[in-house]
């Protein structure tokens, strides 16, 4: 078996979203205090970000990690790149890396400012792409 | 089997090389505060899979949840 939907539909979300959460529950119900914080620190930023919710099909978590080498969640991927999870985005968040990483540029000015963000986007349900 | 910080801090202490370890945790959450020359030009993605490959499978299983802290040096 060469074929993997679930594998190509997470792929796919990664490929097609620049900012993208896999998360435990939704942006708006969190299920994990890990997922919530994750959250918490990109609407702070008024990122726009799609995220999935791992947790109604077990296969979504062990795809996921199996694609990332990363064992946990969240998983916050920007432009294809897998950021890290709650611990890294955290420290990044606080040292201004996650700003840079997103292009925001807290401090600079020199870049655009991140405005006419659209509307965020819809939480992204990998089961309904397959 | 429940799961004591002191574990936790003997196995990455034994998994990474030259590491010392703070742990932390009440049997389900740990944080993990790790050291070692190690991590030295590893990002920080590099650095956190070096603990979590400490103890596989067991991450979101019998060790519900690591928080990882990690340091360049020791």
């Amino acid at each position: 078996m060469t074929e993997n939907p679930m594998r190509e539909a997470i792929q796919t979300a990664i490929s097609e979203n620049p900012v993208i959460l896999f998360m435990k529950g939704t942006p708006e119900q969190p299920a994990c205090g890990f997922s919530a914080r994750t959250v918490a620190v990109l609407q702070s930023l008024g990122q726009p970000f799609a995220a999935v919710d791992v947790l109604p099909d077990q296969r979504i978590r062990q795809e996921l990690s199996a694609l990332s080498s990363w064992p946990t969640i969240p998983q916050l991927f920007v432009e294809g790149e897998l950021v890290g999870g709650c611990d890294i985005v955290m420290e990044m968040y606080q040292s201004g890396e996650l700003q840079q990483t997103l292009g925001l540029d807290a401090g600079g000015g020199e870049q655009e400012p991140p405005e006419a963000a659209p509307a965020q986007a819809p939480p992204l349900s990998i089961e309904n792409r397959l | 089997m429940s799961v004591t910080p002191e574990e936790l801090k003997d196995r990455i202490e034994s998994g990474i090389p030259d590491c010392s370890a703070d742990v932390t945790g009440d049997g389900h959450h740990f944080t993990a505060v790790v050291s070692s020359p190690a991590f030295g030009g590893l990002s920080r993605i590099a650095q956190h899979r070096l603990v979590y490959d400490v103890f596989g499978s067991e991450l979101g299983g019998r060790i519900h949840a690591l928080s990882i802290q990690t340091k360049d040096g020791r």
